[in-house]
């Protein structure tokens, strides 16, 4: 009898980032299924166009780096990328909106830092933050719900920038729920007058609840097939609810419930698709818990006192600055060895 | 106490030494008021003139001032210059003395200067200071420019804007609108655009080093190791 000596690890790995990278787009149709429906075709061609730039710029940089391009770009990371910004902007941008997006997140914020795995900053919030203040106007072109022009009109807007006729860019725009309610509190309302205007769906804002909880399906999906782990998103969902508990509980005309922060704007994406970012996140177990309570946190901050009616994007890069210090006070210790910190 | 030559003080204050990309000097005024040609330029020729100013009263003065009040001395000499060049462009360059506001006075605490009067000026014959002031100041000005310019194009789509500030009425015409209906890329007239631009024109230096060196490497055989 043979016995063969294997060496551990005894799981088959499943690393693999391509592998990783096609699960996380699988994860990501549900959510965009539900943005198209809501939204209009302008999601797709944003993410078309953010795609096609983002894979010829990785290219392109690639090539100039000396690096191998065809390997690289199958692994499918500047897709993602690419993807997640498309899914941060209004379907009514024009064409060049998610074009610089993507040229600045890919060659900029990735590529300049050495490619995958060394970038500090997620790039996709990079270049959706470039985007937002950069062309403020811009960013805010979302149709009303439903009202989306159609297939050829939307194409007309986004590319020839020529509005469908007899339509002002104001009859098919609307400012989202989010945006409403800062602007309305801001006016000295209270959320109770806010609830005949048609912000509030059953839980969060009307019509993005939907689209979150398809996201947050998609999400469990990534968790349950292991690509993420769940400290990241739980300790971030939790922290907004939380932070969102106390105060509406202090002040329920000046504060939304916890329910509605999590089923709006880009909780669901965010928690489970982009503060997952496996390169600009924490790495040690308990450090994503601190990173996605930090993440949390912020993103309640900047909703409710900062300037901007979301805040995800903003709250992601601020505690991507504060990863590699919470990984550095939160290494795991080494079995076996007592107490005391590294 | 080695003296260089003219042409190797132009060379190190121009390019190998430059006060803006390689000594990373100054960088409060570099970053802060490069949102524009003009500004640029403005806030350029005030660090020339300091420059070549503080170098020469320094290198003149040299032999009197003690070792261990050196650095009063100096900080002295140069908030004296600072002070007279922010008068005249007060008098003369008004608005531009206006948009440029704190950041003139604040050319005294500029480490360019200070660093020039401790490490040259204060060793140097007077011509080799002023000369040393005036490549030194030029290259910083070229980096102001430069970068102003980058930031005025892409953020504004022009290029000398408001040149009239700095050349009277006649700048008008200097004026280019590069793109017509152009919405501007905020991005770059912001602080980010500044520090995005300066770390684009450094690594285009490093290129253009890196070139350089390849090339005389190139040309001029080196002597063979493997000698007989």
């Amino acid at each position: 009898m043979t016995i063969s000596n294997y060496s551990s690890p005894h799981l088959p790995a499943t690393g693999d980032v391509a592998v990783m990278m096609r699960q996380v787009l699988l994860a990501l149709l549900p959510g965009i299924a539900g943005m198209t429906w809501y939204f209009g075709p302008g999601v797709i061609s944003n993410l078309l166009v953010a795609s096609v730039t983002a894979l010829i710029a990785e290219a392109g940089m690639l090539a100039l780096r000396g690096k191998p391009v065809a390997t690289t770009l199958y692994d499918g990371s500047a897709l993602v990328t690419a993807i997640l910004l498309a899914l941060a902007l209004p379907p009514l941008a024009p064409w060049w909106i998610p074009v610089i997006g993507s040229l600045f997140a890919i060659i900029i914020a990735k590529q300049l830092y050495g490619g995958l795995g060394f970038n500090p900053f997620n790039p996709a919030m990079v270049g959706y933050v470039v985007l937002l203040i950069s062309f403020p106007r811009e960013i805010t072109l979302w149709p009303a719900p439903h009202l989306s022009p159609g297939l050829l009109d939307t194409l007309a807007l986004v590319f020839l920038d020529t509005l469908p006729a007899g339509a002002g860019l104001d009859a098919i725009t609307m400012a989202t729920p989010m945006d409403t309610i800062k602007t309305r509190l801001g006016l000295e309302e209270t959320l109770g007058e806010l609830q005949t205007g048609g912000v509030f769906g059953l839980m969060g804002a009307r019509s993005w609840e939907w689209i979150n909880l398809w996201f947050l399906l998609g999400g469990l999906w990534l968790l349950q097939a292991r690509v993420i782990q769940w400290q990241i998103p739980a300790s971030m969902l939790g922290a907004l609810a939380g932070m969102a508990l106390v105060f509406h509980l202090l002040d329920p005309g000046s504060y939304t419930s916890p329910a509605f922060q999590l089923f709006s704007g880009a909780a669901m994406l965010g928690a489970f698709f982009i503060a997952t970012d496996p390169v600009s996140a924490s790495t040690t177990p308990l450090g994503r818990l601190v990173y996605g309570a930090g993440i949390g946190i912020f993103i309640w901050i900047i909703r409710n006192w900062g300037g901007y009616p979301e805040g995800v994007a903003f709250a992601v890069l601020l505690m991507n600055m504060a990863a590699p210090t919470i990984d550095h006070y939160t290494q795991p210790r080494v079995f076996g060895k007592n107490g005391g910190a590294s | 106490m080695n003296t260089p030559g003219y042409s190797e003080i132009i060379r190190q204050g121009l390019w190998h030494n430059n006060a803006g990309t390689v000594q990373l000097l100054g960088l409060c005024p570099l970053l802060a008021v490069t949102t524009s040609v003009v500004n640029g330029l403005g806030m350029g020729l005030a660090t020339t003139l300091t420059l070549v100013t503080s170098n020469v009263i320094i290198s003149l003065i040299r032999g009197l001032v003690r070792s261990e009040v050196r650095i009063p001395v100096y900080v002295l000499v140069i908030a004296s210059a600072v002070t007279v060049i922010e008068l005249v462009m007060n008098a003369w360059f008004h608005d531009l003395h206006v948009i440029l506001g704190i950041f003139i006075p604040l050319i005294v605490t500029n480490c360019v200067i200070i660093g020039r009067a401790e490490s040259f000026a204060s060793k140097q014959t007077v011509d080799r200071a002023l000369l040393d002031g005036l490549a030194m100041g030029i290259g910083f000005t070229l980096v102001l420019v430069l970068l102003g310019g980058m930031r005025e194009l892409l953020g504004q789509g022009t290029l000398l804007a408001q040149a009239h500030l700095m050349f009277g009425e006649a700048g008008k015409a200097l004026t280019l609108t590069l793109l017509e209906d152009y919405r501007g890329f905020l991005l770059a007239i912001l602080p980010p655009g500044a520090f995005i631009g300066l770390g684009l024109i450094i690594a285009g230096m490093n290129v253009i080093n890196v070139r350089y060196e390849r090339k005389a490497a190139a040309a001029v055989p080196v002597a063979s190791p493997a000698k007989a």
